[in-house]
């Protein structure tokens, strides 16, 4: 007795940790800490469980297994943790979220398979009969929502991941809706069926399983890599959502909190990085970006202007003479690893009495706060890096403006071309400074599809190259002038 | 009225969903968002509380059902998984916004 009181205090401990946690990761002086309290309260839940849980409180049995299956899943995690370079963080947490739904999906169907043991599944036919109590049909309704999203969040992620390291390319089949309606709203039936007792037996709880999985794939695989962020978002507060079917299903309070809370800052986290990019959540999953209306916006403003090329010598005595540089980094800088040149440049350049910044556009990257991430581990300054609000005043008063592959989030047409399939998203007005500088491979489009006219401004000078070997050109430049 | 009924039976686990459902849209929307990544990834590795789920489905498995031994292990694996590489991963992102000294 007294060990169920005790646990059901370190699920309260848990819980309050999970919220305190997140809360304290609302600032970068405690994010840090708000993680370590959270992970702290997840293991007081997870030992109470093994050790209090259970009949009488004596604990789990088959505690060795648990325990084993605890010391494997913690070494190949912290492994993989530790060894993931931080331009592959995004990956890295789409993988684990798709563990915690492949988990959720394996809960779901052993549970039903002790439902069947137990004669549960006849019961709840009962209950359509209306001879039953409303408990066994309501725990395998829970049972099938945890399975399907759970699978879903599973292969979803697992795309998700392949597509991040470049292994899996966008595909889009023929009447894609179609199918993806078909498979998913198969999934559906047969679930309803089964809990209105119309269909029985564990083959279809496996065809349901299945259609699950194929849905998460064909669900993931038609969007762009580049939208990969939004759609982990969304699968992470999928899993949360079935995290919480789980707390339902056994009457597990710190699973229903931990579950429902990552649901619904999931959900909101994910609606808030589409409102970044201006772009609705439908459009994301179901729109192919810059498709039509994109085409017609290139072919409108491509063919006119000339561009003009300038030399990093050029470039670097514009710095070096300047008073003020702002850095405006994007995805090529992540893609080439040059956060680490990109930082010795600021120094050599703070060196010579010149201001520096980086101006940080919240979709840069392949996450919001990607960039962050990455110029924070060449151990760039937090202080340096400034967000979109309050760097844009500025841009006036700088005198070079270094974009370092970085594309749509600085292109002028968001604000001034009604036609554009970005109008109306918040970009970094560089085209406000003196100089403007443009790193790119090659004059091809963002990821948007579409023509930057500022590339074809007077004052905008383009550098070609691979940002990597172009900063540091720049660097050896700076340092012999 | 089943779903009355059911409401009544649940209250207060309805309480509960609605008012975390709110605390979850709180907290979200007063990060700046060069945490979003990080925050994505501790967010991450709190629903590895599913792993509960799994300790307690293998905890109760017959000791000669082979099938439920060996899903619930892979269970507890993978559940291990999300929470430890979760909360690794993310204290790794937040390291990096140490001030930095000079």
């Amino acid at each position: 007795m007294m060990q169920t009181q005790i646990l059901e205090l370190l699920y309260l401990l848990a819980s309050v940790s999970f919220v305190l946690g997140l809360k304290w990761m609302n600032h970068p002086d405690s994010a840090r800490r708000g993680n370590l309290l959270a992970a702290v309260g997840m293991t007081l839940a997870v030992f109470g469980t093994i050790f209090l849980a259970g009949e009488g409180g004596s604990g789990m049995s088959n505690k060795g297994i648990i325990l084993l299956g605890l010391v494997i899943g913690t070494a190949i995690g912290t492994v993989m943790a530790r060894r993931v370079k931080m331009t592959g963080m995004p990956q890295m947490v789409s993988f684990f979220n798709g563990m915690g739904g492949a988990c959720a999906a394996l809960i779901s169907i052993l549970e039903f398979r002790e439902m069947q043991h137990a004669g549960g599944v006849e019961h709840a036919i009962e209950l359509v009969t209306g001879s039953a109590d409303g408990g066994s049909a309501m725990k395998l309704l829970i049972i099938f929502a945890g399975l399907i999203i759970g699978a879903v969040s599973f292969s979803g992620s697992i795309i998700a991941y392949g597509k991040l390291e470049d292994k899996i390319k966008d595909r889009v089949l023929p009447m894609q809706q179609l199918v993806n309606l078909l498979v998913f709203g198969g999934a559906l039936a047969i679930a309803g069926l089964m809990v209105g007792g119309q269909l029985e037996g564990t083959l279809w709880l496996y065809i349901t399983l299945g259609l699950a999985l194929v849905y998460g794939i064909l669900f993931v695989l038609p969007i762009g890599g580049a939208d990969m962020p939004v759609v982990i978002s969304l699968l992470n507060s999928f899993t949360g959502v079935a995290a919480a079917c789980g707390g339902f299903l056994y009457d597990n309070n710190v699973m229903l909190m931990g579950g429902v809370l990552v649901g619904s800052a999931g959900t909101i986290l994910t609606v808030v990085m589409c409102n970044a990019m201006n772009r609705s959540l439908t459009n994301v999953l179901i729109g192919n970006f810059g498709g039509n209306k994109g085409g017609a916006a290139a072919a409108k403003s491509g063919s006119g202007g000339t561009i003009r090329e300038v030399s990093a010598t050029d470039v670097a005595i514009m710095m070096k003479y300047g008073q003020k540089v702002i850095i405006v980094p994007g995805y090529g800088l992540a893609v080439a690893q040059a956060q680490h040149v990109c930082h010795e440049l600021e120094e050599l350049l703070e060196k010579e009495g010149v201001e520096v910044k980086y101006a940080i556009h919240p979709v840069a990257g392949r996450m919001p706060g990607h960039m962050n991430v990455l110029l924070a581990e060449s151990n760039v300054s937090y202080d340096k890096l400034v967000e979109m609000e309050h760097i844009n005043p500025e841009f006036n008063t700088c005198d070079v403006v270094l974009v370092v592959g970085a594309n749509d989030v600085v292109n002028p047409a968001a604000k001034s071309d009604p036609s554009s399939p970005i109008y109306g998203m918040p970009i970094l007005e560089v085209e406000n400074a003196r100089q403007v500088i443009v790193m790119k491979r090659s004059m091809k489009a963002g990821y948007a599809g579409i023509e930057n006219e500022l590339f074809y401004q007077p004052k905008t000078g383009m550098l070609f190259g691979d940002a990597k070997a172009t900063l540091t050109k720049l660097v050896n430049e700076v340092k012999t002038l | 009225m089943q779903i009355l009924e059911f409401i009544h039976e649940h209250i207060t686990y309805i309480y509960l969903i609605v008012l975390m459902i709110f605390v979850g849209i709180e907290l979200i929307s007063h990060v700046p968002s060069v945490l979003h990544t990080p925050l994505m990834s501790g967010a991450n590795a709190i629903h590895g509380v599913v792993l509960i789920g799994a300790i307690i489905v293998l905890g109760k498995a017959p000791e000669d059902d082979y099938l439920s031994l060996g899903l619930g292990f892979v269970g507890v694996v993978l559940g291990t998984l999300n929470v430890v590489g979760g909360f690794v991963v993310t204290d790794r992102m937040l390291d990096m916004f140490k001030k930095k000294k000079k």
